[in-house]
């Protein structure tokens, strides 16, 4: 009896080259997306770092052909359109987020939290043309309340469910603890299980600000826009994001200059809002 | 024997369950209520135009005359091109992540692809004003016509803003979702699965071939879901396709999508059935991704639960 020696067929071959070029191919794409990220910082940066100075932060836009001026108005109203969204969709993500960890093995938890999830797909523009028909139409005029509204609309779905996914996590073992001391379900959730959680809802709370901070089509015919100082939630506000739009069509190559600057102040601000979550997130129960 | 509890306490869960309960209904309830508002806004177009809304191509504001034809094959022509690029791209980025990358290698690169996702369509629209659609115009357009120049599609003058600009800049933004959800659901297919195919001989890419397979409607749903962003994109979009509402079969051409529409018109629209038809055709678009996104989420779940 002899052991007959391995003879590499041709099919042997084929599927060795096959498979080699796949995983080339595979290699080679994630090398690909990588290259659009890094034109776009690579361009932002070396666009927007020479024109972003002091004066940006604290100056008024100036009139066409007056060199200089800042954003002052728009990043003060980007700021107040984005605590407005806030203040809105926060305490109604989260506590729906809560519902659905706690009591959401019933029918109309499984329903709600699809419709969250379909809700996130809505595009931005839409939300826009709803809050514009709730808040700008019986007001008479554009507000910054009617872009809270819109911001709003699109971050709860965010909240909801990554505050849902973080109750998840806590361990049951604390809920049996708290109930077994004769705590209240109520008090235990709110004082032991959300508390425990707390990082991680902090975490759906900065992906969803990051979200909102960077819309621009929900803005255009909700709070318009202001080239002069406004906080009042009555009025049109100006935001870094409608400042970005008509700064880069315009024919002024100061202005475009500045649309880069603003661009980079946003994508510093919601970079830096991505890496708090990673940073929050090493925690003890929000290991992914 | 029956645990006794304290009716005070009981009422205070009670309360607490239905406060709750209210705010998942608000969220609920929200979606209804959108849909219901367009539809209020948009009544007279739709009661003037009917149908002929749909396949009217026609968009004369003076004459008060609307048609939306060439918006929604801006809005399908514009994704179809973003999938055709992301979609293998994203594929194999998802392959990448899931089988092939060491860890160390992996959560960098997924946090990078994180990163893609998060800039805001606003920053891809200037870097497509002044970057993407310049090169386009010097360098991809002229190589197209002098060597692929007899198709219909890359007929025209190299203007660089149009159908093209507009696919390339959402294929750039799309990928990141369809590579990450792509990747999800190749994870959640059991390791027995790659064990199963490389015992009996198979090489690494004939066992991934496998797992594909079992991801298949994953996948597809996480293509819907890029396919839902797609259509939604505004800011990017509005910027670099050039807004004219045509319709041509060259991808050199500007176009016009339902979303820029929106973005570009609205604030300038005077007339009550120049908004309603302009909110019309937010309604169409708020149709369009709730069906999308429905299926999307149906077909990911149905990978990413059973497999659990």
């Amino acid at each position: 009896m002899s052991i007959t020696p391995f003879v590499p067929s041709w099919q042997y071959y084929r599927r060795k080259i096959a498979g080699a070029t796949m995983l080339a191919l595979c290699y080679l794409s994630a090398v690909l997306a990588i290259v659009p990220l890094v034109l776009i910082f690579f361009y932002t940066i070396n666009r927007g770092v020479s024109y972003l100075n002091l004066d940006f932060f604290i100056q008024m836009p100036k009139p066409v052909g007056e060199p200089g001026g800042g954003m002052a108005n728009a990043i003060v109203g980007t700021l107040v359109l984005v605590a407005t969204g806030s203040a809105i969709g926060l305490p109604i993500g989260i506590l729906t987020g809560i519902y659905l960890a706690e009591f959401g093995n019933n029918k109309f938890a499984y329903f709600a939290r699809f419709m969250t999830d379909v809700l996130s797909g809505v595009p931005s523009i839409v939300a826009g043309v709803v809050a514009y028909g709730l808040v700008v139409v019986p007001m008479k005029h554009f507000s910054a309340a009617a872009g809270g509204v819109a911001l709003a609309i699109l971050m709860i779905p965010t909240v909801t469910r990554t505050t849902e996914e973080m109750i998840r996590l806590v361990p049951h073992s604390y809920r049996e603890a708290a109930l077994a001391l004769g705590i209240p379900m109520w008090k235990t959730t709110m004082q032991i299980v959300v508390r425990t959680a707390f990082r991680g809802i902090i975490t759906g709370i900065l992906l969803s600000i990051a979200r909102i901070a960077g819309e621009t089509a929900p803005l255009l015919f909700t709070a318009l826009g202001n080239r002069f100082w406004s906080t009042s939630l009555d009025q049109p506000i100006g935001s870094l994001t409608v400042f970005i739009y008509d700064y880069a069509k315009a024919p002024f190559e100061d202005w475009n200059n500045q649309a880069w600057a603003a661009a980079l102040v946003l994508i510093i601000l919601i970079s830096g809002l991505s890496l708090a979550v990673r940073v929050v997130t090493r925690s003890k129960f929000v290991q992914r | 024997m029956r645990l006794k509890t304290s009716p005070r306490h009981n009422l205070g869960d009670v309360v607490f369950k239905y406060t709750t309960m209210i705010f998942a209904l608000i969220v609920l309830s929200l979606i209804l209520l959108m849909g219901y508002e367009m539809y209020q806004d948009s009544k007279p177009s739709i009661l003037k135009f009917g149908w002929s809304f749909l396949t009217g191509t026609t968009w004369d504001p003076v004459q008060e005359e609307y048609g939306a034809l060439p918006f929604i094959f801006g809005t399908l022509v514009s994704s179809a091109i973003a999938l055709v690029i992301a979609l293998p791209l994203s594929i194999g980025i998802a392959i990448f992540l899931s089988e092939l990358a060491p860890p160390r290698l992996e959560r960098p690169l997924s946090f990078l692809i994180e990163l893609l996702a998060g800039i805001p369509s606003i920053v891809y629209g200037l870097w497509g004003i002044f970057v993407l659609v310049p090169w386009i115009r010097t360098s991809i357009e002229p190589f197209f016509s002098r060597h692929l120049g007899f198709l219909p599609i890359f007929h025209g003058a190299p203007y660089g803003f149009g159908m093209l600009a507009a696919g390339l800049i959402l294929s750039i933004m799309v990928l990141p979702i369809i590579a990450s959800i792509s990747r999800d659901v190749l994870k959640s297919v059991p390791q027995t699965q790659r064990e199963a195919s490389l015992g009996l001989g198979a090489t690494k890419w004939q066992s991934i071939r496998l797992i594909l397979k079992d991801a298949k409607s994953g996948i597809l749903g996480a293509t819907l879901l890029g396919l839902g962003r797609a259509i939604g994109e505004t800011m990017a979009v509005t910027m670099v396709i050039g807004n004219r509402p045509t319709i041509s079969y060259s991808l050199f051409d500007p176009g016009y999508t339902m979303a820029s529409v929106i973005a570009n018109e609205f604030t300038e629209a005077t007339s009550s059935m120049y908004i309603s038809a302009l909110i019309e055709i937010a309604l169409l678009l708020f149709v369009m991704t709730i069906i999308v996104n429905m299926l999307a989420r149906i077909l990911v779940w149905s990978v990413t639960r059973s497999t659990r």
